[in-house]
């Protein structure tokens, strides 16, 4: 049977990504230019007896999701940089009670109301650093409507496997094109359940490590009680001041990531055998930066393309390597040089980094980045 | 008949001394020794459960 | 035979840390008690809570327990009971917390009249972080942020609640404790957004700087301010003046969001 093809904007085929991998609740708030995600799954999800609920505030959604995934549910919720500026709060709960959600937040401009139907590439710093305290953070960053559907299925994996908040950062650009997408066919991509707990009820501990750094869940009415808090707590879910397991829990819930950055970190090298420049781009700037490739390669320039698709964790151990190897990095990026300063770290020192800067709501085009390739080469 | 005595079990590692149950038992069964509540007259005791009601501390049983 | 709190409670969780005094351990009492009287299944019950001392609540009960955050306690419950509507879901919490910072979850969860009950523990002012007035500090009051007494208005929890679409709305007092559960009891079994609103001064941070000598002077001034609210209605305006109206202040039938969203579910099998 062929597959089915469609011509799809990028937030419609976020939602279908959702519903594909499993996901039942959403809640939300109207924000621009996320919106089309939610009126999509208000219409999807009764007709499988999902559940959507559009919320009186954006700290209202992301509690309401967090709320859900507490039941057992694969839970959504989409917003844009305003919107995610409130969820914080309570992404930072879903970190420390480690609860699985997942976020997409369409990136426009800001800071604050910015340029709401612009796009931008400066949320991902938001992503790792926008809540307090530490925590662990993923961030995708998709670069078609096809990876948009099929990041959106990883991220509900990675959420449900690791027990965390995930976000999926399209800027606007791909949130709001339209494109070819295929359908996957049901089990052609993989899709991760939460582990159920093993134990009976009455041994059951929400966060105990003897099940490894990721513990079982449980769901709200599936005959396990137990205690979730936003407060450090121990591995019964209670909570604790108690210096050596505080330190124990943070360090875990960080490492529960760091320990499994190939598991997570996803990228693509394009034409980097030989390449002696080397664009680092994520988003709708990396279709700018293949074009402005593929020209360098016709002007006899060793240019190539690293494309971040997973923002944070960051691909350090990649950046670094190939610090050693050209002779040096542009870093084009709708904001005013975010993913340049994490490129400036792995490089170490070793190569020029240098960065194409916009924030005026245009997209970066393939001759300020050809420019560019040729003024460094 | 002789009447039936209550019993009023007083959990002192609970109570934390906030002396509603003394103050607002209608027969002054109760009475404050130090810091924590006691039985003084368990006799006058009418069994109209304030105390255990009132107790914030789930420091008083009442037995009627 | 007493009752046995004990069958709810989680065990060596007490002493709980609430002040001596504190009305709220009155109210986990009527609470417990009305869980007894309506039979809630341990395994089926969220007890959710925001932050501040009445949240604490929830970690003492052996149930479902969620301690969200500062104010979001009826957003996160909403979610519980969208996602399961067959889990009964009882929200606890302070009044800073639930009108306050929660003051916009609060009055959502009116208008939609999701069936869950929400026991807010009234105490006037912020106890947690030390006595600063809340929305519902009387005016005048002295905080520790009103040292030169309270200029804002305070509000009327039931009054809010009313307004803003609840159809169940109650108020007790610590005082009047073999009254919780009764309250509570009929909030639960109304079918839509209950609210309990438990009148319990802080003795520790609003009595004190209140000139209340002790926390049974407080109790007795919940006594004495306090009508029910049958009473009320052979009493004369004159003779209310001043007076906060205990009871069942308020209920009415009206679709409940749940149900309604089960409508939606069939309406969408419908759609192409």
């Amino acid at each position: 049977m062929a597959k089915k093809v469609a011509f799809m904007q990028g937030n419609e085929a976020a939602a279908q990504g959702a519903l594909y991998a499993g996901c039942t609740f959403f809640g939300g708030y109207p924000i621009t230019p996320s919106t089309e995600v939610a009126e999509v799954m208000s219409i999807e999800l009764p007709k499988i007896n999902g559940k959507f609920i559009q919320m009186e505030d954006e700290i209202g959604a992301m509690a309401s999701i967090i709320g859900a995934s507490l039941t057992g549910a694969k839970v959504l919720t989409s917003t844009s940089g305003p919107g995610l500026s409130l969820k914080q709060e309570l992404i930072g709960y879903a970190c420390i009670a480690e609860t699985p959600c997942v976020i997409i937040n369409v990136m426009r401009g800001g800071p604050s109301t910015g340029m709401p139907t612009g796009p931008s590439q400066s949320d991902v710093m938001c992503a790792k650093w926008g809540t307090h305290g530490d925590h662990a953070a993923i961030c995708l960053v998709p670069a078609s409507v096809q990876e948009l559907f099929e990041e959106t299925v990883r991220a509900f994996n990675l959420a449900e496997k690791y027990r965390m908040p995930v976000m999926i950062m399209p800027d606007e650009i791909i949130a709001h094109m339209r494109e070819r997408i295929v359908f996957p066919e049901p089990g052609e991509l993989e899709v991760i359940n939460r582990t159920a707990p093993s134990v009976p009820p009455e041994q059951y501990k929400p966060y105990d490590t003897k099940f490894g750094d990721v513990p079982p869940l449980a769901a709200f009415g599936s005959g396990y009680r137990f205690h979730v808090t936003g407060l450090n707590k121990a591995e019964d879910g209670f909570p604790t001041t108690k210096a050596a397991l505080v330190q124990a829990e943070e360090e875990r819930q960080v490492r529960k990531v760091d320990a499994n950055i190939d598991d997570i970190v996803t990228f693509e090298e394009y034409m980097l055998a030989d390449a002696e420049v080397v664009i680092v781009a994520f988003g709708s700037t990396s279709r700018s930066a293949r074009f402005a490739v593929n020209e360098a390669r016709k002007a006899g320039i060793k240019a190539g393309m690293f494309r971040i698709k997973t923002f944070w964790p960051f691909p350090d151990k990649q950046i670094k390597a190939l610090a050693g190897k050209v002779k040096a990095f542009i870093t084009p990026e709708m904001n005013l040089g975010m993913c340049t300063g994490e490129v400036k770290r792995c490089a170490e020192g070793k190569v020029p980094v240098v960065g194409i800067f916009r924030v005026d709501g245009e997209p970066i085009n393939p001759g300020q980045i050809l420019d560019k390739i040729k003024e460094v080469k | 008949m002789e009447k039936k005595l209550p019993t009023i079990e007083i959990i002192e590692k609970y109570c934390k001394g906030c002396h509603i149950c003394v103050e607002f038992c209608p027969t002054k069964v109760l009475e404050m020794q130090g810091f924590v509540a006691a039985v003084k007259n368990l006799e006058a005791c009418i069994k109209c459960m304030q105390c255990e009601l009132r107790c914030p501390d789930f420091a008083i049983k009442v037995t009627p | 035979m007493a009752f046995d709190y004990d069958k709810y409670l989680r065990p060596n969780k007490l002493p709980h840390i609430w002040c001596p005094g504190c009305g709220h351990g009155i109210v986990m009492k009527g609470l417990i008690r009305a869980i007894d009287t309506l039979g809630l299944e341990k395994n089926n019950t969220a007890i959710v809570s925001g932050i501040g001392c009445a949240s604490r609540l929830p970690g003492y009960l052996d149930f479902c327990t969620l301690h969200t955050a500062h104010g979001r306690a009826a957003a996160f419950a909403t979610g519980i009971k969208m996602a399961k509507p067959e889990m009964n879901v009882i929200l606890v919490g302070g009044d800073g917390d639930g009108t306050a910072i929660g003051g916009n979850h609060f009055i959502h969860a009116c208008r939609r009249n999701i069936n869950m009950t929400y026991i807010i523990m009234n105490n006037n002012i912020y106890g947690m972080t030390g006595g600063q007035f809340s929305p519902c500090t009387p005016t005048g009051a002295k905080a520790s942020t009103t040292t030169y007494g309270n200029p804002d208005p305070a509000f009327d929890i039931a009054k809010l609640a009313i307004g803003a679409g609840a159809t169940f709305v109650a108020r007790g007092t610590a005082y009047h404790a073999n009254q919780i559960d009764k309250l509570i009891v009929e909030a639960v079994q109304h079918k839509g957004f209950s609210v309990v609103e438990i009148l319990d001064d802080c003795p520790t941070t609003y009595g004190r700087r209140n000139k209340f000598k002790s926390v049974i002077e407080m109790m007795n001034r919940l006594k004495e301010v306090t009508v029910p609210i049958k009473a009320a209605e052979k009493m004369s305006p004159e003779q209310l003046q001043g007076k906060i109206l205990t009871g069942v202040l308020f209920k009415e039938e009206r679709p409940e969001y749940t149900a309604e969203y089960a409508k939606v579910i069939e309406r969408s099998k419908g759609a192409k």
